[in-house]
């Protein structure tokens, strides 16, 4: 195959990444638009083992990493996405490292000549430096998402800070710097060092910037190591001078960096200070105070009444719901309401989740229809002329205090639940959110709580709903 | 200008930020709904990186660079098939169970 054939090819699949982006705009092109992407990807691969000397050694890898993947992704659990994600990122990652890796030790496989011209080490550093951070800080990530910080300390979901924190990146970025420099001058045969230098010193960086972020932010960080490992594929695509590279590496660069903004914008704090970290290191210092304000509680009886007699509910399902494993029985009641001629619909905030648009999953695997399921800014205003909101498992994304001045969560985009006539609230306890915020919300003179495991109220409902 | 080769860094940089543009302007119209299947299939995108590492693991004889290569690929190609699979699996929750009513609930 002649160099022009295969960079047709790689055009090709280019656009196919492209229009597997593009059928996301709508559930009912997105299938589509997943198969435009498999075989964009299936192009790229054969049309790069047919231009190679060896293929075994690529197609028994393949074989291995394939059914790994096809194992990790038939047992995978909805709830467990945002792990699942930060843990591929993680090899797209590493995976640049050991390309950049390979390079070096031998720059004639990809058609670049021996001593590795300036420019080409210019991209391999910047590769192998986005790979690396990509790679040990979804390690990171990975561990707070999947909950392990009790058994190993640098996992955990409460943020990390120490002083000098700040200063010891920066002076580590500036040494990074300047190993590249050193990689980039290198005599040949003198690169290693510097190289595998550098390359340890992204490790531990990228382990650096991931520890100091709480877990209430995990999707902006989960979003922003999308991004990394799109950035890692396009630099190894520069040393390579390979285009279809550069291309997907954008789109997912972008594409990262965009959910990154959205989820910022959906909290309310700047890119700056989730990257400083440190949110959520006072959680539960303004708890006290609660308890003392009088809450009035129903119980699931009381609940199935009021929703039973209601016209328009709306449903405000929280992360907690989904930890409760009551998905299932939520979909169940909205059903018999529906039944009942009452008009039910979802409300979801941007961060209801662990990660980007991880509740309407959630909801899609209860096979909850997905036109009953709306984003906020398009229900917002009819909370207002809504007979009952009823909350699941969610109390920052709802707490009114987003609008006072002052309050520490102000300018939060919130669901205005607070505007519904009667305001019906399940929670465990009284204990405040990620925030640690009390949320007046519950002390409402219209709101209800049902206090309980989300599952069990619900199921409860369900049973005293006629 | 004429005559003269254009160094392959400039197109390669052509190329670049022509595609952030496209994925810019392309993920606004991802519905949010949508986004955490965004978040896997992009994933399984950023592992056409495979490219690159089965070019590493086949230069010929057996070598340092090919065992790594051969290593990067078996990494990679657990999302290019994962990656793919679980946003399948997602996407065919989001299948319409019922056919009435239709594009009133979803905006875009």
């Amino acid at each position: 195959m002649s160099a022009n054939a295969i960079a047709l090819w790689y055009l090709l699949a280019s656009v196919l990444f492209i229009l597997a982006l593009k059928g996301l705009s709508h559930p009912l092109t997105a299938r589509r638009g997943n198969r435009f992407g498999i075989f964009g990807m299936a192009i790229a691969v054969v049309v790069t083992l047919a231009v190679t000397n060896r293929v075994e050694l690529a197609i028994g890898a393949l074989a291995i990493g394939g059914i790994v993947g096809y194992v990790v992704a038939k047992r995978v659990e909805m709830t467990q996405m945002p792990e699942l994600v930060a843990g591929m990122h993680s090899l797209v990652g590493l995976a640049a490292v050991l390309i950049a890796m390979a390079v070096v030790s031998n720059p004639a496989a990809f058609g670049i000549p021996a001593p590795i011209p300036t420019a080409n080490r210019v991209e391999l550093f910047l590769g192998t430096f986005v790979g690396m951070m990509t790679f040990s800080g979804s390690i990171i990530a990975f561990g707070k998402l999947a909950g392990l910080g009790k058994q190993f300390r640098l996992f955990s979901s409460a943020p990390i800070v120490f002083t000098g924190q700040q200063p010891l990146n920066l002076v580590m970025a500036l040494a990074m710097a300047a190993l590249g420099v050193g990689f980039v001058i290198a005599a040949p045969g003198a690169e290693w060092t510097p190289f595998l230098l550098m390359t340890l010193l992204a490790f531990v960086l990228g382990i650096l910037i991931i520890i100091p972020i709480g877990g209430a932010d995990m999707p902006v960080v989960i979003s922003m190591l999308n991004s990394y490992s799109g950035w890692a594929a396009s630099g190894i695509g520069f040393s390579l001078n390979n285009p279809l590279l550069i291309v997907a590496g954008s789109l997912v660069g972008s594409s990262g960096a965009i959910l990154s903004y959205i989820m910022c914008k959906a909290m309310n704090r700047s890119f700056f200070s989730v990257i400083l970290g440190g949110f959520g290191a006072a959680e539960g210092a303004a708890t006290g105070t609660a308890e003392q304000k009088a809450v009035r509680s129903g119980s699931p009886d009381d609940v199935a009444f009021l929703l039973g007699n209601a016209e328009s509910v709306i449903i405000v399902p929280g992360y907690g719901l989904a930890v409760a494993r009551a998905q299932h029985a939520v979909k169940e009641m909205a059903q018999k309401l529906i039944a009942k001629g009452v008009t039910v619909r979802y409300a979801i905030h941007p961060v209801a989740g662990r990660m980007p648009g991880h509740m309407n999953v959630l909801l899609a695997e209860a096979e909850v229809p997905y036109d009953q399921v709306f984003e906020m800014e398009d229900i917002n205003s009819d909370f207002g002329i809504s007979d009952i909101a009823f909350v699941l498992g969610a109390n920052d994304v709802v707490n009114p205090l987003a609008e006072e001045k002052g309050s520490p969560i102000y300018g939060m985009p919130i669901l205005e639940a607070h505007k519904a006539r009667t305001v019906l609230v399940n929670k465990r306890s009284m204990a405040s959110g990620y925030a640690g915020i009390d949320n007046p919300l519950f002390y409402m003179d219209k709101t209800m709580m049902v206090f309980g495991d989300a599952k069990k109220v619900v199921e409860d409902i369900v049973k005293a709903i006629e | 200008m004429h005559g003269v080769v254009v160094d392959p860094i400039i197109t390669n940089l052509t190329v670049f930020v022509l595609a952030i543009f496209v994925g810019y302007h392309v993920v606004w119209t991802v519905t949010p709904a949508l986004h955490t299947p965004l978040m896997s299939v992009t994933n399984a995108i950023s592992s056409v990186i495979v490219v690159g590492a089965i070019l590493a693991s086949g230069p010929g004889p057996i070598n340092r660079g090919s065992l790594l290569g051969a290593l990067a690929v078996a990494l990679v190609a657990i999302n290019t098939f994962g990656g793919f699979m679980v946003t399948e699996r997602m996407l065919e929750m989001f299948k319409k169970k019922e056919p009435a009513r239709k594009e009133d609930g979803v905006k875009k």
